[in-house]
């Protein structure tokens, strides 16, 4: 999933405070998951945001809406006939959200109310970690299925470096060395010949190098 | 053995001597008189120069135009290259231009994390890894062709080195990682400095067993400890670092005024056990803001005069 965290209340705050009238927008998917932005964060982000402007004299009204996604055409046509009662929306989606919100509503201020990190899994709960940049050409099959662009702090496609130490990372003696997590997974498969393979050069023009992405599917176009 | 470039340190490991190489660190300016100073400290003493780039990612004179200046000095630069700083156009560039100065020795490295320097929140490249640096410096080298493909007018000839870490994990890796460098076509390494020597030892007949120092030139990477502060230092914040604690008591053992001769003379006696150690051919001194203890090092072991070899 997509992870994200939240932003400092004082940075919403501060993107705001000259409105009236606000419309917090969660999304059900993958900030739910991570609890950053799902309904139950609408909600508490709603009740903080309410006492600061009571707080501080100030009459702002903030409403609640929770969609199912808020990477998907339908579901932001959900709000069309509402969106008009609110002068800025603060939308607690993933950038994705956030950036087809906007795209959408081309007239309407839209502001973050997350930063978004990673794609990652729940290690558990309150912990999300890094598996993936989506580079656009997977290599697990080749790394024991353990990828060290994302995982490595080098993204060495050779590794591990100098600087790996009783499993862990040079630049963080809590985090695991993803090279070390190569070698004891060759290991357990029983493939240890294949860490002397020489990973030639990467073609990153499928990573962000090569400029905003598309996927086009013509099979299942419409 | 024949040699492939005009690299006087290529030239040296051929004939079979021991080789010297030791380097020195660029100035955070651009006044050129300390590499010009430190390179006529260690002129005499070693046949090669690395200059380190960018090293521990505090930003500093580039590696390249302080290669230049020992290259104008008359002296034999070894031109060390991160992957962290450069797209695969810089380093084809950058190897070009040193060439153009016929800088012939290169290390090629990945570099330490950014984090640990004073740039700690820019971003790294790490468009190529330092194996896929060896393969890059070798193709532009003995084919004489671009990643991209087009001929290269006039090659760089340059011996190609990398750098080791016998004392990093996981061990069981570190030769068969060796085995894979010499692959990607590296013909010396400069190891880590070595204080745990017993792992050095093994680490280096499990080489020997797989035949790879038949393939590659080892120098063994040495470091002089100025105080216990030092080794402590090394032990527990430079990453990667294997410094026992007998040398750690050791130095510890000795008054403070009379420790940096203790280091000293445990740089001595490594290089003393090392010599002898099959598949160890040559040192590399890094004497790190320490370049004028070099000679006293060299000459103590039996290593001066340094052999000349016909160009």
């Amino acid at each position: 999933m997509i992870v994200a965290d939240k932003k400092p209340i004082e940075e919403i705050i501060q993107q705001v405070e000259a409105y009236r009238n606000v419309l917090i927008l969660g999304c059900n998917e993958c900030v739910t998951v991570c609890e950053a932005g799902g309904k139950k964060e609408v909600g508490i982000l709603a009740s903080a945001l309410r006492m600061y402007f009571i707080n501080n004299g100030k009459d702002m009204r903030i409403d609640e809406i929770t969609l199912e996604r808020q990477c998907d055409h339908e579901y932001l046509e959900e709000i069309r006939d509402r969106i008009d009662k609110y002068d800025a929306v603060i939308s607690l989606a993933c950038g994705v959200g956030v950036q087809f919100m906007a795209e959408k509503y081309l007239s309407k201020p839209i502001y973050p109310g997350v930063n978004t990190c990673f794609l990652g899994v729940t290690d558990k709960r309150g912990l999300w970690t890094e598996r993936c940049q989506a580079c656009g050409q997977c290599i697990l099959a080749n790394t024991a299925g353990i990828c060290p662009i994302s995982r490595c702090a080098k993204r060495i496609l050779n590794g591990p470096c100098g600087g790996s130490s009783k499993g862990k990372c040079e630049i963080n003696k809590d985090l695991d060395c993803a090279w070390q997590l190569i070698v004891d997974r060759l290991k357990a498969l029983g493939r240890m010949d294949d860490y002397e393979k020489l990973f030639s050069i990467k073609d990153w023009s499928t990573d962000r190098a090569g400029g905003p992405r598309k996927v086009v599917r013509e099979d299942v176009q419409i | 053995m024949t040699t492939k470039t005009p690299s006087k340190l290529e030239q040296i490991l051929a004939a079979g001597h021991l080789a010297v190489t030791s380097e020195v660190g660029p100035p955070r300016g651009s006044n050129p008189k300390h590499i010009e100073e430190k390179g006529h400290l260690i002129k005499d003493y070693v046949d090669a120069i690395n200059i380190t780039d960018n090293q521990t990612s505090v930003t500093r004179m580039c590696s390249l135009a302080a290669c230049i200046r020992l290259k104008l000095m008359g002296l034999e630069p070894v031109l060390q290259m991160v992957t962290r700083d450069r797209n695969r156009i810089a380093i084809q560039s950058d190897i070009l231009g040193a060439a153009s100065f016929d800088i012939h020795n290169i290390l090629c490295l990945s570099g330490d994390h950014q984090s640990f320097g004073d740039c700690a929140t820019g971003q790294n490249v790490h468009d190529i890894d330092s194996m896929q640096l060896i393969q890059t410096v070798r193709r532009m080298r003995d084919e004489g062709k671009f990643l991209g493909g087009a001929d290269i007018d006039r090659p760089p000839q340059m011996f190609v080195g990398a750098a080791e870490n016998p004392f990093a994990d996981p061990f069981e890796i570190r030769v068969p990682r060796l085995a894979k460098k010499i692959a990607a076509g590296v013909e010396f390494i400069q190891t880590q400095c070595i204080y745990n020597l017993d792992k050095f030892e093994l680490w280096i007949k499990l080489a020997r067993e797989r035949g790879l120092t038949e393939k590659v030139h080892i120098l063994a990477g040495v470091t002089p400890l100025k105080s216990v502060g030092m080794a402590r230092y090394m032990k527990n914040r430079v990453p990667g670092m294997d410094v026992p604690d007998d040398v750690i008591k050791r130095m510890a053992g000795i008054p403070k005024e009379k420790q940096p001769q203790e280091g000293i003379d445990i740089c001595v006696e490594t290089i003393e056990r090392l010599k002898s150690v099959e598949g160890v051919h040559g040192f590399h001194i890094m004497a790190i803001e320490w370049e004028e203890k070099v000679a006293e090092i060299v000459e103590r072991t039996g290593l001066y005069p340094r052999p000349v070899v016909g160009n």
